[in-house]
């Protein structure tokens, strides 16, 4: 078992079953007085090592360091996604967070931006927190493809050697910071909640979700660099711009590889609604009992100047479209108000909502776990409640 | 044409628990199932050999009994399966699983068309070991997939992205991930159980795909779990009994949306 992620010393193990109760993963057993691994369970995370406490457990790392000095490599990046010159907001979202991870770490903070004519974004960039703007500025970067932005950035890793890059968890962020990572031969860790600087070692602890939001694992890349994280939009607020700050931008002329994909159409509705953005979400579950009642949340929505929401059974049951789905499989969301209509609140929704500012609840069902986290959760028939509040708003407007 | 389509089992979070006393996962009575969405995937190739004909084989990296979803896709209409176990992989994280699954395949054929993915599996949810294995084999990469046409050695598919639709062309090979905006996946039918069942399915570790031991499981994992805590819970605030008097309640409910700047 010399492969195994964790050795139990025999002579050692006094069987007090300590590490039974601390494994979260159900990846050791008696057998007799002996603590025994069954290592096709184990996922290595060594809470049963500390939880021994006659250390007879003991992780089996054999991990070689990158080759290359872990020293060489300096600052924090944030990588800058911008869609036609516009940069997106998540990139605003993690420089404050970046920023604050640089001043701990005592080091550089830098935003990368990849793209054709985007060198007006560098300013923004530097007022968000940024002391310097790596830009690449060229025609082949004007579209997203995999293939082109992994080269490019690669390049920049190569050259510039980060300690630490952060991404946004988009549909492009975590795809090509996936091949990056793979390319670097470093850890990626994806959707991260929390990020901090170990105060000892230094090294980034990537706090994450895992199991739908059962776990949260703290994770980190002690020997690769440089250590890379995606957070999903909306998971950090952005601080406000400071115009007076100084940052320096600089160009960098890259040779390319050729795409091996090419965008030949791209359909964006305007009509479609992005609830990632949304200040108000007015949300229904499968307590509205069919499509046709997700009409009196359009309308309340359109009366508070919100947009419609669904856990995923409505998009499961074929009632609308997943784009707009809130919870884990769906999108993450972060409005000033949301409202749940006939939302129980699996732990999957619960992941993507519980950040709004306020939360209020309408079931009819009093245990449902949305009363957990609901500023105001009312136990009712939303039937009745939402042609009310309709009929109360309207008459208002009149 | 070879398509590959990877598949993970995966516990189905829905009735995943915390603990409250241990903080442990509570996972007695947990059924395990195929990650939802490498069904659309496994559909995706499925529509594909019913149109131009072609050989779909599974791929799965787990335990011993893993061989339970790649039995559900070959009842379903894939030709055949590899499981790929071995306690070398124990541990891995996205860069070892991609590295492991690169070298399966890379076993399997030296001419792999299509290899799908999942777009994400619904316990780890990184997305990111479709994008990785497209990283080891060196071959074309395409997110969010919704719908797939092949010609010849050309494909053309409809992605799901953030704002809209993209329709991209490409050449294969090429490592895709599916979304469930894609086709509802089709039922096993009987004869496609009783024949999956009875299916011999090599099992692979990490000397039979030549994967080097300090690139596999644990040893070969840049990143380390160094702590794992059950989420804080939040309390919850007002609570009132609207079904009395629904006006009461929506009379709060306005309160606080006035309150808050916005009715």
């Amino acid at each position: 078992m010399a492969d195994a992620p964790i050795v139990i010393d025999p002579a050692a193990c006094k069987g007090c079953k300590k590490c039974i109760t601390a494994c979260p993963f159900d990846a050791l057993y008696m057998q007799g007085k002996l603590a025994v691994l069954k290592p096709e369970e184990c996922r290595a995370c060594n809470a049963c090592v500390k939880a021994c406490p006659f250390k007879a457990i003991t992780a089996n790392v054999q991990d070689a360091p990158q080759s290359g000095g872990l020293k060489d490599f300096k600052g924090v990046w944030v990588f800058a996604e911008q869609h036609r010159g516009q940069v997106q907001e998540v990139a605003y979202e993690l420089l404050s967070t970046g920023r604050r991870l640089a001043n701990d770490r005592g080091c550089e903070l830098a935003a990368v931006v990849l793209g054709h004519q985007v060198a007006d974004s560098a300013a923004h960039l530097i007022a968000a927190g940024a002391d310097k703007v790596y830009v690449v500025d060229q025609p082949e970067l004007a579209e997203y493809e995999a293939d082109v932005y992994t080269d490019a950035l690669n390049q920049l890793i190569a050259r510039h050697k980060p300690e630490v890059i952060l991404a946004g968890a988009t549909a492009i962020g975590r795809a090509f910071f996936a091949k990056v990572a793979v390319r670097a031969r470093t850890g990626l860790t994806a959707d991260c909640t929390a990020l901090a600087i170990d105060k000892q070692t230094y090294l980034l602890h990537q706090t994450r979700p895992a199991f739908g939001g059962n776990i949260m694992a703290t994770i980190m890349t002690p020997n690769h660099r440089p250590q890379m994280a995606t957070v999903r939009p909306k998971v950090f607020k952005m601080s406000p711009p400071d115009s007076k700050r100084q940052g320096q931008t600089l160009l960098e002329a890259l040779k390319l590889v050729a795409p091996s994909t090419r965008i030949v159409r791209s359909e964006r509705n305007a009509a479609s609604v992005n609830i990632a953005e949304a200040e108000v979400i007015v949300a229904g579950g499968r307590g509205l009992k069919k499509a046709e009642n997700l009409e009196q949340l359009k309308r309340l929505a359109g009366l508070l100047g919100g947009v419609v929401g669904v856990s995923r059974a409505c998009v499961d049951a074929g009632w609308i479209t997943a784009s707009h789905q809130v919870g884990q499989t769906g999108k993450t969301v972060c409005p000033k108000i949301y409202l749940a209509f006939g939302i129980s609140g699996a732990i999957q929704h619960l992941e993507g909502m519980r950040a709004a500012d306020t939360i209020i609840a309408v079931n009819s069902d009093p245990n449902a776990p949305i009363f957990g986290v609901a500023d105001l959760g009312i136990v009712g028939d939303l039937f009745e409640i939402v042609p009310l509040l309709i009929d109360t708003l309207e008459g208002r407007q009149r | 044409m070879h398509i590959i389509v990877c598949v993970k089992q995966v516990p189905d979070t829905t009735n995943v628990r915390i603990n409250p006393e241990t903080n442990t996962l509570m996972r007695e009575g947990v059924e395990s199932i195929m990650n939802p969405f490498d069904e659309y995937a496994l559909e995706e190739a499925l529509r594909l050999k019913d149109a131009h004909g072609a050989r779909v084989t599974v791929i799965t990296m787990g335990p011993p009994q893993a061989d339970v979803v790649l039995r559900e896709a070959m009842a379903r209409g894939a030709d055949d399966g590899v499981l790929l176990t071995d306690r070398a992989f124990a541990g891995a994280d996205t860069l070892a699983t991609s590295y492991a699954i690169a070298q399966a395949i890379r076993k399997l054929t030296s001419r792999a068309d299509l290899i799908l993915f999942g777009k994400q599996a619904i316990d780890g949810d990184t997305a990111q070991v479709g994008p990785g294995v497209s990283e080891f084999l060196n071959c074309a990469l395409v997110t969010y997939v919704k719908s797939i046409c092949v010609e010849g050695d050309r494909f053309t598919v409809e992605t799901q992205m953030d704002e809209g639709v993209d329709v991209i062309e490409g050449r294969l090979p090429a490592v895709m991930t599916v979304v469930k905006e894609a086709a509802v996946p089709r039922f096993a039918s009987l004869s496609g159980w009783m024949a999956a069942k009875k299916a011999a399915i090599p099992r692979w570790g990490a000397q039979d795909v030549g994967a080097a031991p300090e690139a596999c499981g644990l040893n070969g994992s840049p990143t380390k779990v160094v702590k794992i805590f059950a989420p804080p819970v939040k309390t919850g605030g007002t609570r009132m009994d609207g079904r009395e008097e629904p006006s009461a309640a929506v009379e709060q409910i306005l309160k606080l949306l006035h309150e808050k700047g916005v009715a």
